[in-house]
């Protein structure tokens, strides 16, 4: 079980964003518990200056625009 | 079916066919551009209007614009978008950490204009930059350096206008940048934030370097015309449009005893009239592109552009998520009397 938090403040990007993580999660079959975070202070802890961002268990793997599909899927398996 | 898309696919990845395609698609673009006056001329021709009058005018205008500044706006942003790639807010911010002010100040002025962010970042951006050291003051530097000096709009100005203005608003862009997040350094307005942010201790992030070749980059700069293309042509539509109507309509006598180097009221009011109106940078510069020729003064259609470019009050409203009201009319203050300041240098070195 992955706890993947998805970070932005509700823009179409972070919305496609969030779309991308269940898909390829949904994909890989990796059972995962998504979260979008859309309060900034809470943001803020995570230390990313460009959102969306993506936290997989506690570690800010991506920052700043869309991710790309192979990193995404990358990220989910290791 | 499935071997044609594959080998797409493939082709989509070699580099020597981008550069190919974009050989080939620039050279297109020059032979086409230099067809577009001729072809507009001929179709207002074709329409049952008296050659000559205001509404040929406005319609050749029109005609010849539309076409015209969506070329250019296309070239513009690929080459924007592969250039963004080379920048990353966490480049900057790791730039500009523990750096003094003054030169701090000069260094995020400029990162603010190659730096890409989309606007809903601004307060992330924020939050990032004072968390992780970067002075107040030259936080403000960044900030409104990247809305102020918008490098579509500068692209288009230099295709439309001429090198001199787009020289120019790219200096005064960046001198407002540099002194006014310096006065507000010097100001020590730290307290004014709202109290969550400071705060806010980030932890540090160790993102893993991304390795772009070169056709990640051209597809960067592929995405960025879909998406920015996409979304400002309707923009461009309504500023061609005014741009047309001041064109075939305005007198000149009228509009240049109104927004002309004689009259130092012209200035204020351009400010104030630019701040609730919210338009996309692209749209602005077919308007001044009319302004100008029919003979409005340079400065005062200069700082009625930043005024709407930098000065918006849906930025605002994002903004006191982080600063407090009392520092928000220091910021509009302090960039109001940047944006007059240039109106006013302007009108005296230019007439």
């Amino acid at each position: 079980m992955k706890d993947i938090k998805v970070l932005g403040p509700g823009c179409k990007r972070c919305q496609t964003t969030e779309d991308m993580v269940k898909a390829a999660a949904a994909a890989l079959g990796i059972e995962a518990s998504i979260e979008k975070i859309t309060d900034y202070a809470e943001m803020a802890k995570y230390g990313i200056p460009s959102t969306p961002g993506i936290v997989i268990d506690g570690k800010v793997v991506h920052a700043g625009g869309l991710p790309k599909e192979d990193d995404l899927k990358r990220w989910l398996q290791a | 079916m499935n071997t044609i898309a594959a080998s797409l696919g493939q082709a989509r990845k070699s580099q020597g066919i981008w550069f190919a395609g974009i050989a080939i698609f620039v050279t297109a673009w020059f032979v086409l551009y230099n067809q577009l006056l001729p072809f507009a001329r001929w179709l207002v021709t074709q329409l049952p209007i008296t050659p000559g009058s205001h509404l040929a005018s406005s319609v050749e205008f029109f005609f010849y614009d539309t076409p015209k500044v969506l070329m250019l706006l296309t070239l513009v942003v690929f080459a924007m978008g592969v250039v963004r790639t080379f920048f990353s807010p966490e480049r900057t911010r790791a730039l500009l950490a523990g750096k003094r002010e003054g030169l701090g100040n000069i260094a995020a002025a400029h990162l603010g204009i190659v730096t890409p962010f989309c606007s809903c970042s601004a307060v992330p951006l924020f939050v990032g930059f004072v968390s992780a050291g970067v002075p107040l003051g030259v936080t403000f530097s960044f900030l409104i350096a990247a809305p102020m000096v918008n490098e579509i709009a500068l692209g288009l100005l230099f295709a439309l206008v001429g090198w001199k203005v787009a020289l120019t608003y790219l200096a005064f862009g960046l001198s407002i940048a540099i002194v006014s997040g310096w006065v507000i350094g010097r100001l020590h307005l730290e307290g004014w934030l709202e109290p969550w942010v400071r705060e806010v201790r980030a932890g540090e992030v160790d993102l893993e370097d991304e390795h772009l070749t070169w056709v990640d980059r051209f597809e960067a700069g592929w995405d960025a015309v879909k998406e920015i293309v996409g979304k400002v042509w309707h923009w461009i539509i309504a500023g061609i449009a005014a741009g047309a109507f001041i064109h075939g309509y305005v007198p000149a006598e009228l509009l240049s005893s109104i927004m002309g180097a004689d009259s130092w009221w012209s200035v204020p009011a351009a400010v104030l009239l630019g701040i609730p109106m919210y338009s996309n940078a692209a749209g602005i510069i077919p308007v001044i592109e009319a302004l100008l020729g029919k003979g409005a003064a340079l400065g005062t259609v200069l700082a009625f552009m930043m005024s709407v470019i930098a000065l918006s009050l849906p930025e605002m409203i994002i903004l006191r998520k982080v600063l407090s009201l009392k520092l928000i009319a220091v910021f509009v203050a302090v960039v109001g009397t940047g944006i007059l300041g240039v109106g006013y240098l302007f009108n005296a070195l230019f007439s």
